[in-house]
């Protein structure tokens, strides 16, 4: 049986996948950021799962103008990296889990979310950068990865609460699929940051500590955050942090936490990031 | 019975320079935003680049829409229903990074706005709300 083995969150802000495509890892401003993933680029080695489940938001590179979905998955065999106005990131193409997605796809909908099925989409820096900061410079990703996208931008979004039970649906489908398979899920996004307005650059370092600190055994307390204060309090785009409680969520009860990292700033962004195994 | 809301509706208009993207707002710019969409093309980019005015022109933008594009005023144009993710592939196609586009909206100069950042960014205190005031 197929089983979610660990989970990892981290933020996806674009200019991190720029720093790292022009090398410049080591310049002063971002060093300290990169630093922040020396570990989990080393625990990934031990832990490389057959597929990831890649919970991310599209930044208006394959959806959000004609299609607004609030739950989607990728279908396509394969994606490619999108161009968001400076060219492709020059990063492996994306291969899917298609058996996995579809099984998860038919178990989603008999838990009551109707899932949307993408079978063509370019993916954007909100799954290539996660992928780039855990697996490095590499010529081929070494696992599938099935894209799962929530609409973060674009209000009505789904409620933390929603996408908790979400990620425990995710959780239900993947332990009844029949092959064995070792399956991890990445929430990202976040953490606080605001683009735009006189508000532009709000961080609010309290509220991401607190979400960080209370993520792995007390994700409870987190479940309930409305989607206002969401962005009153981590700003406008802060409310991606929702999609971390879809992989908590995803791990079940218990979670041991190998690593978390939080630095301010990287752009306009609160980087966070934590690495969790699953216990049961 | 639907369920209750957990907050009004119109708390989504309480934050201080602050507006919520919504359903609403994605219809007032649908045409600006096909035109942002359309610069993922670097054909695009390059017609655009050649002549601003006969591009915009394709596309069916308000004349308060396209002249906003033309100032490269992203205030404006998220006044006029615009959101950051669209509007960024303006900005890169210009060469400009997501910070300092972000910074032009934010009253700030590109400078102070990135000192701000480095020094752990705005606090959300006495902003959270136009009417609590918090």
């Amino acid at each position: 049986m197929a089983r979610i083995s660990a989970g990892i969150a981290t933020s996806h802000v674009p200019a991190i996948g720029a720093a790292f495509d022009l090398g410049k890892t080591e310049d002063p401003y971002w060093a300290p950021v990169f630093e922040g993933y020396e570990f989990v680029k080393e625990w990934i080695k031990d832990n490389t799962p057959d597929v990831v489940i890649l919970v991310y938001n599209d930044h208006a590179s394959s959806l959000m103008m004609d299609i607004v979905p609030t739950f989607a998955m990728g279908f396509a065999d394969e994606f490619q990296s999108a161009d968001e106005g400076w060219g492709r990131r020059p990063v492996p193409v994306v291969e899917n889990h298609i058996e996995l997605a579809a099984h998860i796809a038919e178990q989603l909908v008999i838990d009551e979310f109707d899932i949307t099925l993408i079978n063509e989409m370019d993916v954007d820096h909100g799954l290539t950068v996660p992928l780039s900061l855990v697996f490095g410079d590499v010529k081929e990703w070494p696992c599938k990865v099935i894209p799962f996208v929530v609409n973060v931008s674009q209000f009505p979004t789904p409620s933390g609460e929603r996408c908790w039970k979400i990620g425990e649906a995710i959780r239900n489908a993947v332990k009844t699929f029949p092959e064995d398979l070792d399956v991890q899920v990445w929430g990202t996004g976040g953490m606080s940051h605001q683009l735009h307005g006189t508000r532009a650059g709000l961080i609010n370092e309290e509220f991401d500590r607190r979400f960080i600190d209370l993520l792995a055994h007390e994700p409870e307390e987190l479940k309930y955050i409305t989607r206002l204060e969401y962005l009153r309090e981590t700003g406008t785009e802060g409310i991606e942090l929702i999609m971390w409680l879809i992989m908590r969520a995803a791990l079940g009860y218990g979670v041991e936490e190998k690593k978390r990292f939080y630095r301010v700033p990287a752009s306009n962004t609160a980087v966070g990031h934590v690495v969790y195994e699953a216990k049961s | 019975m639907p369920r209750t809301r957990l907050y009004p509706l119109a708390d989504l208009e309480d934050i201080p320079g602050t507006k919520v993207f919504t359903a609403l707002r994605s219809r007032e710019a649908y045409y600006l935003h096909k035109f942002c969409m359309s610069l993922m093309k670097a054909e695009n980019r390059e017609e655009f680049k050649a002549d601003e005015r006969a591009y915009l022109d394709k596309f069916k933008m308000t004349e308060e829409q396209k002249q906003a594009v033309l100032d490269r005023d992203l205030t404006k144009l998220i006044e006029l229903g615009g959101n950051m993710y669209f509007l960024v592939k303006l900005a890169s196609t210009d060469g400009l990074s997501a910070l300092k586009a972000v910074s032009t909206t934010s009253g700030m100069g590109v400078e102070e706005y990135t000192q701000m950042m480095l020094e752990g960014g705005r606090s959300p205190h006495g902003i959270r709300s136009i009417r609590d005031k918090n």
